[in-house]
This record gives C-alpha cells, sequence and structure tokens, in this order.
C-alpha cells in the first residue's frame, strides 16, 4: 500500500451538520476524501456514517455546512446531480428494482437509447456484461434482479456504481451479504480502480478488511468524527478505543437477583418466507420471570421475525406459544397484548411510535382501556399514569402533550418502551433496544430493563452487538439463518462461541470481529 | 444532549410565533374575512333570514364535512357519500309513498320515526359494504368508495325508474306524516337541521378528543403499522369510520327530501367534492393523522358562505367556482408551507444547539 504519498484531497465536508427530527445524527462534522486510496469510515451502528455518505452522494442534504469539490463549494439537491459530478455510492440498503433486468437496473436513469430514443437493450446488456465479467459474479445481464441472491443483488449494486464512471465512489457495508470469495474479487475490482485514481469510501464493521485495503481511517462516534489517521499509523486498538471513546459503555451491573418459574415458553415457531424456505425455522425456547434472554444473530438472522411470529403480527405462522404455562390461543395482536406480552420494535420511526400525536398520546396508545370509564378517557388518570412514566423513564420532555418527533432519538425510545410497560406485560420483547441512540439514553435503557427483570418480568431481547449481549444476558441464544444454533448460559458463553454459532448455515464464516473489553 | 431537543422546541415555538400563529388560524382569519366583505358588498348579507337560510345550507355540506374528516384523518376518502345522500332520500321518500309491501296482500306503513331509522341503517350499511371492501378485501379506498358511488346512484335511479317521489305529505290515516319537519321544522326559533348538526358535532369532536376510539383513529392515520402493534384494532377503526360517513350521509338524504318535499335521484352529485374541500379547508391532512371537527366545521361555513355571498352579489356561477377552486388550493398551499417553516424552525435550531 502507497499510503506514504500523500493524495491529493478531492472532497471536504466543512462543519455539516445532519438534524432528522429528534436525531442529530450528524454532528460539524469534517471529512476530507482523498485520490487514489481507499477512505475507510467506521463507527458503531447508528454513529452517522452512513447519514454521513447520503449527504455526499447528494441523498441528503445537510442540515448545516459545506461541501467541497475540488475546493468549489457545491451543493447537491439530488443523487442525479451528485453523479453527474461524478460521485456514485453503493447502498447499504439495496436500491434496485426487483421487477427488471439487471442490464437494466445497471443503467436506470441513464439508459443508451437510438437514434429515436428507443431503448437499445442489446448494447445495454453488451456493456453490462463487461462489468458484471470484472466482478466475476456469473450472473447473466438479461436475468431479473428478484430472481438473485441478495449477495449477488448485491454485486449488481457494485457493478451498477462501478459503471458510472465515478471519481469518487462511496460503498456503504458492500460485503456484508458476500461469500469470502466474493469479498475476495470486490478488493481486487477496488485496487483496480484504486490504480485509475478514483476515491473510495469504504465502511464496514469488519475491522480486519479495513485495516487491509484502507488507506485513511476516520472514525464516527455519536454523529462526531473522534478520529483521522493514516491507516499505517493505527492498529485495532486504536480504532476501538476511537469507536468507543473514554465513556466506555455502561451496562448497569446485574443485581444477582435469581429467575423464578417459567413464565414464557415458544414451541416449534415457524414462519414460511415469501420466496420460500422459512424465515424463522424451527424456533423453541423459554423463559423465566426475572430472566434476561438475550437472543444474538447478525442481520436477516430471523429474530425479528420471532418476535413478529409471537406478537402474532403473521398470520401464517405456525407453532404454539406460553404464558405462565397457559397456552396462548389467541392469534391477533391486540389480544397478545392483553395476555401480557409486548413488544418494542427495531424500527422506531415506522413501528414503534405515531410521530405526529402528542408523547402522552403515544405512550397511552396501547393502554387505553385502563383510563376509560364507560367511554371516556379520565384525563386526570391518563395524565397521571403519563407523568409517573416520564418520571420512571427519566424522559427529558418539558410537556407531554408535545409531539413525539421533537424528542431526542433515545427519548423516543423511552417512549416506545413506556407505552409497553403501560400495558402491564408479563413478557417483554425488545428488539435492539439501543439502536440509534446515544450513550446516556442506551445506560439508562440497560437500566431500565435490569430493573423490569428484578421486578419479575421476562425479558427477551434481540441485538447483533456482541457487547451488549454479552453483559446484560443471563442466558444467551443464539439465531441464525431462521434457526436457533446455540443457547449459552452467560457463565459459559464465548464471543468466539457466540460468533461461531451466529454464522451456522451462511457458508464460508465472516471474519470475526475485534471487540473491545475493560 | 438529550435534553436539547426539548428546549429547542420549546423557543421555536415561541419564535417567528406571530407567523405561525397567523398561518395556524388561517381558516378563522378566512371566516371572518369572508364574512366581513360579504356584510359590506352584498346587502341584506347580516339579515337573520339570510343567516339562517345560509347555515342551513351550511349544515349539509357540514354533515358530510363530519364524516369525511374522520375517513381522512385515518388515511382514507370516501367518494361514496353523495351517492348515499341521493339512495337514502330515495329510500325515505319510498317508504312515506308506498311503505313496504309484503307481497300477501299486506302493507307495512311506518311512522316518520321509524323511516328515519331505517334510512339511517341504510347510510350506515352502505359504509359498512365500503368499510368491509377496504379491510377485508384490501381494495383502495379511492377504488371501494367510487365503486360504490356509481352502485349507490344506480340503485337510487332504479328505485324510481328515474323519477321524483313528489309530495311527499303521507296520509293521516296510514301515520306517515310530518315527513316536513325535519326540513322546515323550528326549535327555539332555530331550524331543526340546525339542532341536529349541532347534537352530531359535539358528539364527534367529544369523540375525537375524550374516547379510545378517537384516539385510534388518529393513531390508525398517523402510522397505521404502530397503531396495529400497539394493540389498536384497525380494521375495527376503518370500519367505523366509514359507517359514520355513511351515517352522515343518511342525514343530509333525509333532510334534503324533508326539505323539498320531494325525492330525486339525482340528489347529492358531488357532494363529495364539496366536503372533501370542507375537510381540507378545515386543516384535515389528506395523508391523514390531522385534523378537527371544529376545524371542518369552519370550513365548511367558509365554503358556505363564499357561495351564498358571491350568489347575492350576483356574481357568476362559473366564477363562483374558479374562486372556490382557488380558495381551496391557497389553503393548502399555506398549509403545506406552515409545516415547513415549523420543522425548519426545529431543525435548525436543534442542528445549532447540538
Amino acid at each position: 500500500m502507497n499510503a506514504a504519498i500523500d493524495h491529493d484531497v478531492i472532497l471536504k465536508l466543512v462543519d455539516v451538520s445532519k438534524v432528522y427530527s429528534g436525531t442529530v445524527a450528524v454532528k460539524r462534522a469534517n471529512f476530507e476524501v482523498r485520490k487514489g486510496a481507499v477512505n475507510v469510515l467506521v463507527g458503531e451502528n447508528g454513529a452517522g456514517k452512513s447519514t454521513l455518505m447520503k449527504i455526499i452522494a447528494g441523498v441528503e442534504q445537510p442540515t448545516l455546512g459545506r461541501i467541497l469539490l475540488e475546493g468549489e463549494e457545491v451543493s447537491f439537491s439530488s443523487s442525479g446531480e451528485a453523479v453527474s459530478r461524478g460521485i456514485g455510492m453503493v447502498f447499504q440498503e439495496l436500491n434496485l428494482f426487483g421487477n427488471l433486468t439487471v442490464a437494466e437496473n445497471i443503467f436506470a436513469t441513464r439508459e443508451i437509447t437510438n437514434r429515436f430514443r428507443k431503448i437499445d437493450s442489446r448494447e445495454q446488456e453488451r456493456r453490462a456484461a463487461e462489468f458484471l465479467e470484472r466482478l466475476e459474479a456469473g450472473i447473466r445481464p438479461d436475468m431479473l434482479v428478484e430472481d438473485l441472491r441478495i449477495g449477488q443483488q448485491q454485486l449488481v449494486e457494485i457493478a451498477k456504481a462501478v459503471s458510472l464512471d465515478a471519481r469518487i465512489l462511496i460503498m456503504d457495508e458492500p460485503t456484508s451479504a458476500l461469500s469470502a470469495a466474493e469479498v475476495e474479487i470486490l478488493f481486487k475490482v477496488i485496487a483496480d480502480l484504486k490504480a485509475s485514481g478514483v476515491a473510495i469510501v469504504y465502511i464496514s464493521h469488519r475491522l480486519e478488511e479495513l485495516i487491509r485495503i484502507g488507506d485513511y481511517i476516520t472514525v464516527l462516534r455519536d454523529g462526531r468524527i473522534t478520529g483521522q489517521e493514516k491507516m499505517k499509523n493505527v492498529d485495532t486498538q486504536w480504532i476501538v478505543r476511537q469507536m468507543i471513546g473514554s465513556d466506555a459503555k455502561d451496562f448497569a451491573k446485574a443485581d444477582g437477583h435469581v429467575p423464578g418459574e417459567e413464565i414464557f415458553r415458544a414451541e416449534d415457531i415457524c414462519l414460511p418466507r415469501v420466496t420460500g424456505g422459512l424465515a424463522v425455522d424451527h424456533v423453541s425456547l423459554s423463559l423465566r420471570t426475572g430472566e434476561i434472554l438475550g437472543i444474538y444473530g447478525l442481520m436477516g438472522a430471523g429474530r425479528s421475525e420471532l418476535f413478529d411470529c409471537i406478537m402474532g403480527r403473521h398470520g401464517h405462522a405456525t407453532g404454539t406459544i406460553f404464558i405462565a404455562g397457559k397456552k396462548v390461543r389467541e392469534r391477533d395482536t391486540t389480544r397478545r397484548i392483553r395476555r401480557g406480552l409486548a413488544l418494542i420494535p427495531e424500527d422506531r420511526q415506522r413501528e414503534g411510535l405515531v410521530s405526529i400525536l402528542s408523547v402522552a398520546s403515544n405512550l397511552t396508545l396501547a393502554s387505553l382501556s385502563r383510563f376509560v370509564r364507560l367511554f371516556h378517557i379520565s384525563g386526570a388518570k391518563e395524565n397521571q399514569a403519563v407523568a409517573q412514566m416520564v418520571r420512571e423513564l427519566a424522559i427529558k420532555v418539558a410537556d407531554p402533550a408535545q409531539e413525539v418527533s421533537s424528542l431526542s432519538g433515545g427519548n423516543q425510545q423511552k417512549v416506545v418502551i413506556g407505552k409497553a410497560l403501560l400495558t402491564g406485560p408479563k413478557v417483554l420483547l425488545m428488539d435492539e433496544p439501543s439502536r440509534g441512540i446515544d450513550v446516556g439514553a442506551k445506560a439508562d435503557v440497560f437500566r431500565t430493563m435490569r430493573k423490569l427483570s428484578r421486578d419479575g418480568l421476562g425479558i427477551l431481547f434481540a441485538t447483533s452487538d456482541l457487547d451488549e449481549v454479552m453483559a446484560l444476558s443471563d442466558r444467551i441464544a443464539v439465531m441464525s439463518n431462521g434457526k436457533l444454533t446455540g443457547m449459552f448460559d452467560r457463565a459459559e458463553a464465548t464471543e468466539a462461541a457466540l460468533v461461531a454459532a451466529s454464522a451456522l448455515g451462511h457458508g464460508p464464516v465472516p471474519h470475526t470481529e475485534s471487540h473491545a473489553h475493560d | 444532549m438529550t435534553d436539547i431537543p426539548a428546549k429547542a422546541s420549546v423557543a421555536s415555538a415561541s419564535n417567528g410565533s406571530v407567523l405561525l400563529t397567523l398561518m395556524k388560524a388561517r381558516t378563522f382569519i378566512a371566516l371572518i374575512a369572508v364574512l366581513i366583505f360579504f356584510s359590506i358588498a352584498a346587502p341584506n348579507f347580516l339579515s337573520a333570514a339570510n343567516l339562517i337560510l345560509m347555515s342551513k345550507h351550511v349544515a349539509l355540506n357540514a354533515f358530510l364535512a363530519m364524516g369525511m374528516t374522520f375517513v381522512i384523518i385515518t388515511g382514507g376518502i370516501d367518494l361514496s357519500v353523495g351517492s348515499i345522500v341521493g339512495l337514502c332520500g330515495m329510500v325515505a321518500g319510498y317508504l312515506v309513498l308506498n311503505g313496504i309491501d309484503l307481497q300477501v296482500g299486506y302493507t307495512i306503513y311506518f311512522n316518520v320515526f321509524e323511516i328515519a331509522l331505517i334510512t339511517l341503517a341504510v347510510g350506515i350499511l352502505i359504509g359498512a359494504v365500503n368499510g368491509l371492501l377496504i379491510t377485508r378485501l384490501n381494495v383502495a379506498p379511492f377504488i371501494a368508495t367510487l365503486g360504490v358511488l356509481y352502485v349507490a346512484r344506480g340503485l337510487a335511479l332504479l328505485s324510481s325508474d328515474g323519477r321524483t317521489f313528489p309530495n311527499l305529505v303521507g296520509k293521516p290515516d296510514l301515520g306517515t306524516t310530518g315527513f316536513g319537519f325535519l326540513g322546515a321544522g323550528r326549535l327555539l326559533g332555530l331550524p331543526v337541521s340546525i339542532w341536529i348538526l349541532v347534537v352530531v358535532a359535539l358528539g364527534a369532536a367529544y369523540l375525537a378528543k375524550y374516547t379510545p376510539l378517537g384516539r385510534h383513529i388518529f393513531a390508525v392515520g398517523g402510522n397505521e403499522r404502530a397503531a396495529r402493534i400497539s394493540g389498536v384494532r384497525v380494521n375495527m377503526v376503518k370500519m367505523f369510520v366509514y359507517m359514520f360517513s355513511g351515517f352522515c350521509a343518511a342525514i343530509v338524504g333525509l333532510i334534503i327530501s324533508s326539505e323539498l318535499m320531494a325525492s330525486h335521484p339525482a340528489t347529492g352529485e358531488s357532494f363529495e367534492l364539496n366536503a372533501i374541500a370542507a375537510a381540507v379547508l378545515g386543516g384535515t391532512s389528506m395523508s391523514g393523522g390531522r385534523g378537527t371537527i371544529g376545524g371542518t366545521i369552519v370550513g365548511a361555513f367558509v365554503i358556505g358562505i363564499l357561495s351564498d355571498g358571491l350568489v347575492m352579489m350576483g356574481v357568476s356561477s362559473f366564477w363562483q367556482m374558479v374562486i372556490k377552486g382557488l380558495v381551496i388550493i391557497v389553503a393548502v398551499v399555506v398549509d403545506q408551507a406552515q409545516r415547513r417553516l415549523q420543522s425548519r424552525v426545529t431543525l435548525m435550531q436543534m442542528a445549532k444547539a447540538g
């Protein structure tokens, strides 16, 4: 790697901030992208990496700050404008049209036409084949994208970005669905691009990968850039330190209470996938009162789907669940909530909150019947419950009548938790409860989980964060590819064992991530 | 940083507040503006007789607009209300004139109270058909209610072969007299239809604000997925709003037939558009989740006063349509501007503070 030579800066972000309703995703970031080099961006989930990249690619506009492209101030109002200035992006979530062919996807919005403005599909397919050849993917350009494996789709996305002849190419977790062999091919393509002077911005969680191909590294934490260095000057320890920071995660300590009787049991839960196969594959597990059972797994392992089945959100799911030894016959969400189940969904905005309603209305949405006399909502009773939740969960809000979207991510998450708690659950399902919230709020959420388990609630929580699952769980279940692939007591669980179990049924074992300990 | 957003939005409420307050009160300002304008421009506009006449006109649209408001808050639309008005009018007219022939030599005649109940039931039933199409068969609200619009209108025409049921005075010996009370009767000096409007409007406003069902209506429109996960019975909520809309349309059908003492099958054509206009003018968001009964009533008054006032000034009905259209467009443009201004102020302050 020739990182010794200083590469020219092609793109510069100056004091860029991005605020979504409720969350500050990026705070005054200064970021430089260098030509002919791989610029690595790293940070934990929700640190703001993807947002920063979307700003560069013109998908999002910065709330404050400037973007300098080759010294000239630019502002992109759409990704089309960024593309026309030579900035391409491989998105983390696939941006492909499943109903179109591979070639049509690659040339979407840049269709090759003949004299009469008719699309020249033969030429498109020929050129698409060239790019696909480079990726050695074995994908025919006339195949429909929806018929491809997810890894192949990712390769199409990469081919599409490469075909732009971009000067700056952003890759947001391009390897997350690739096999080891495909990753090698991708790295070869990246090396070619680098040699031809393309600036590459590379985002990944896999530290080994980053150290191998990166020339420059930038670390983000909670929307702030905490470190910028040449890759040859740093090691894993440094990266982890910058990522986690001095305020190491505050996982409330276990208090040593002993779990009680079995409160919840799931037997043989199955959920068929639309595309065939099972999204949840014969999963059985049990939970005791006062126990925290962590479910660890990679993205797409079926954790959220399992929770959905337990909550009765899928009519075609099979299997049985028991609460306190009694079989739950109710199949709809409303009545399962009444039986004592409550879900804190992974996607706060889409499934957790009604963002245009007030904090108070959101808190009591699931438990309104508690405050009703005949058919009248008793304002006093409702306000009392709201005030109690705001106090217990330390929700920072000036007035509960405020719209919930005006709160920060962490406080929004507390509102979702409060809503679930007001239903008086026996079993709480928490799907990635710490996703996209800041350090202080995370600590609050973890403390709340401890307190609830002490009060006798059974908690099932799903996460893809190893530290979190190791620190909080009494027992750890591991899911992979819809199956339960491991069940460990905390005493016997090791990170290596969890990672190995989470990769079962996924082909080659992915690179083991390094994690810091203190 | 967690405490900053709360402070920021409080600050934004006071910041640039004059413009925001003006924008928020736009429907009221519009109402006052049209009142002042026409009291100067149109002679006799403020006379008691004229005001009562105008309120009777407004009431018809206000009923439909209230039903429409709930539907739109859940994120749907009900295009069938105009046809339900027509069909329910025909049902009432038919029952007054013919009763129900039992085919065994007997015919049952109902008194006016029973006729009103049956007609309301028909309206609710058609609303339930809308609801079932939307919740059970997953038909988009626009399409489902468009289909019902045609079906109901066709049935109304079939019921009399396209003719009007005239002269609905009824016969004293059959006990069917008194149908005119709804349309022409007065209580304490005000028309009966106004009293009914007051009762239904208070009921609807109460429902929206103080009952779980009302809260659920807003939740479904704000975020259907989140509502479902929170245990809201989304399908039942949707059934209710379409049935309520049908109920309101049936009331209008009864009142119109009663006012005219006749039922015409084409009654209520394009009423659905006026109802949507009133709801939107009153601040109901077409994307769901936002709206108030009070705002809708004010919106209905603005539209009603505007058209009656223009008639009194002798403005051509063609120009009236142009003006009405412009008012609706301006209302929505201001609405959007207000939202943008509000969110930008909040976001900028959070960015600076954060």
